[in-house]
């Protein structure tokens, strides 16, 4: 747990999303791909904190980037917090993607919405391993795509909109380079319609694959048991056993 | 600093006030990343029950106006698990370390409790007649006082060391509750457990738990169970235990007025994972500051 000072908030076009950087006073901790912070809300009438997924963390800077939907209560209070407000956090939470259990040489990285937030920090990882990752991402509209120059510094970008207005137009299961090449791991975080279709396109193709799910939490540590996912090994805590699950593992009908 | 040793009876001495509630804490370790668990009271352990239960489906939490609702349902590994992978990885932790004992009969309660009592460092068991999350037996034990003395005298007659009764506060007459399960043989009561509550979500028409309904936890039930202390404790013998919405020092000190000799914290450990730490610094700060040299001289001492 650690206060991080608030560097900058960014609104991105569509008003929705908003990225925060996070500036510690101490070094940060290590944070892995995926995993997530726990963000405290210090309005009154939002009690729990909510978990956020870890965007990216520069760590020459010493800085901490959360990409954040307004999506309810918490999140849009979250939104009006000033440069120089200091946020508490209990992070780093979860287990996070594994880049580094397989020797992937063509990794795909799909995002759908807010979703995208983890990518850009396991591109970033996948980089450092000296392998180029191919992002794939989607959204309903090209406002909604946003600092795509951050994640063209790691590797390929891929695009659709569902109204056509950047990259292909349709959905991230449509989109012409899973036809066009062969990737093997796939790594997806976005709506659940999204995330179980990437599971079934990497089945088929039987490549490895790993989704982050995002069940409504309370504690974050693995304590009250809210988050729980039905799995194949009984109800497995989202928070403390994920949010990152190989798709083998769960009882998605793909 | 003033003295916070608590001695609740029957072998249960604690070296503060402070608990923290069954369902909150896990088994301890999962908070140890962010205090010294050791400095607790005690900690209360998930609810145990005879058998595996896997607990209710996803989703099982809805954040209320100043609360929370939750229907887990009771998910755990069983008692016999309990005992041969947990038991021996909590057992040296140096605080006491109370089971939650569930079930949905009178023969589970007590053999699940006979198997507890072999445990040497669980020096008490916390009897969870009180649970809204599960379809038979729970909640059913703790709202017919006829019912309630019927399981806590089983279990009495298996489990030698202290026996304390979790009571829930969905019924007519809290008073009429304490006194079937003191009278059962029961060395303290804890309360209150979760209110029966639901959410709604207008835009899908549909309940937000999988359950229907769950338990009300939080800051918005403190009023509710600051009464019920109070009213138990005007008639029983044996301590009260209070808790329900404890979020800080003060909290705590408001539950030990109204009578309790000690509290359990449950859901604030979800907002401040280091919060049972800061309540017992709170505590020993309010004793100091009001010239009291003991903890014991602030249970019941609500000037009416």
């Amino acid at each position: 747990m650690a206060d991080l000072v608030v560097e900058s908030l960014t609104t991105m076009p569509n008003g929705q999303y908003y990225r925060l950087i996070l500036r510690g006073e101490s070094p940060l901790l290590d944070c892995r791909p995926g995993q997530f912070a726990e963000v405290r809300i210090d309005q009154t009438d939002v009690l729990l904190r909510r978990p956020i997924s870890i965007h990216f963390v520069d760590k020459e800077r010493n800085e901490m980037w959360l990409l954040i939907q307004k999506a309810g209560k918490g999140t849009t209070a979250l939104s009006s917090i000033q440069r120089g407000n200091r946020l508490n956090l209990v992070y780093p939470l979860g287990n996070g993607f594994n880049a580094t259990d397989n020797d992937y040489r063509h990794p795909l990285l799909v995002g759908g919405g807010v979703g995208v937030a983890p990518l850009l920090m396991l591109g970033a990882a996948f980089r450092n391993l000296g392998v180029e990752p191919t992002f794939l991402l989607g959204a309903r509209k090209a406002l909604d795509l946003n600092e795509l120059d951050e994640y063209e510094k790691f590797g390929r970008v891929f695009l659709t909109t569902e109204d056509g207005s950047l990259g292909e137009k349709g959905f991230v299961t449509q989109h012409s380079v899973l036809s066009s090449e062969k990737f093997d791991g796939v790594f997806a975080c976005g709506p659940t319609p999204m995330m179980k279709a990437i599971a079934q396109y990497a089945a088929s193709h039987d490549i490895p694959c790993e989704v982050s799910l995002e069940n409504r939490m309370a504690c974050g540590i693995g304590a009250c048991l809210c988050c729980v996912e039905d799995t194949r090994n009984g109800h497995q805590r989202v928070c403390a056993d994920g949010p990152v699950f190989n798709i083998n593992d769960l009882k998605w009908q793909i | 600093m003033a003295d916070l040793k608590v001695d609740l009876g029957k072998g249960l001495t604690l070296s503060n006030p402070v608990m923290t509630a069954s369902g909150t804490f896990g088994y301890g370790t999962e908070y140890a990343d962010f205090m010294d668990i050791s400095r607790l009271g005690g900690i209360i352990v998930k609810g145990t029950t005879l058998h595996h239960r896997e607990g209710n489906p996803y989703p099982r939490m809805a954040e209320t106006p100043s609360g929370m609702l939750n229907a887990v349902g009771l998910q755990n590994k069983g008692v016999d698990y309990f005992v041969e992978k947990i038991y021996p990885d909590i057992k040296d932790t140096a605080t006491n370390m109370i089971v939650n004992v569930s079930g949905s009969s009178v023969e589970d309660y007590v053999a699940t409790a006979a198997k507890i009592n072999e445990l040497d460092s669980i020096p008490a068991i916390e009897l969870n007649i009180s649970c809204p999350n599960v379809k038979q037996g729970g909640m059913t034990f703790g709202t017919d006082p006829k019912v309630a003395k019927e399981v806590v005298s089983a279990v009495r007659n298996v489990y030698s060391k202290h026996l304390m009764v979790k009571l829930t506060p969905n019924v007519t007459s809290i008073t009429d509750m304490a006194l079937a399960v003191e009278e059962a043989g029961a060395d303290s009561v804890s309360l209150i457990n979760t209110l029966m509550g639901m959410a709604i979500d207008a835009r899908t028409r549909r309940p937000v738990l999988s359950t229907v309904t769950g338990g009300l936890s939080g800051p918005c039930v403190k009023p509710v169970a600051l009464r019920m202390v109070w009213q138990v404790s005007k008639v029983l013998s044996v301590p009260v235990v209070g808790l329900g919405g404890i979020m800080n020092a003060t909290d705590a000190v408001e539950f030990l007025l109204a009578g309790a000799s000690a509290v359990e914290v449950g859901t604030a450990n979800f907002i401040n994972p280091a919060v049972g730490e800061e309540i017992i610094c709170g505590i020993n700060e309010y004793l100091d500051q009001n010239g009291m040299n003991s903890v014991t001289e602030l249970t019941g001492a609500l000037i009416v």
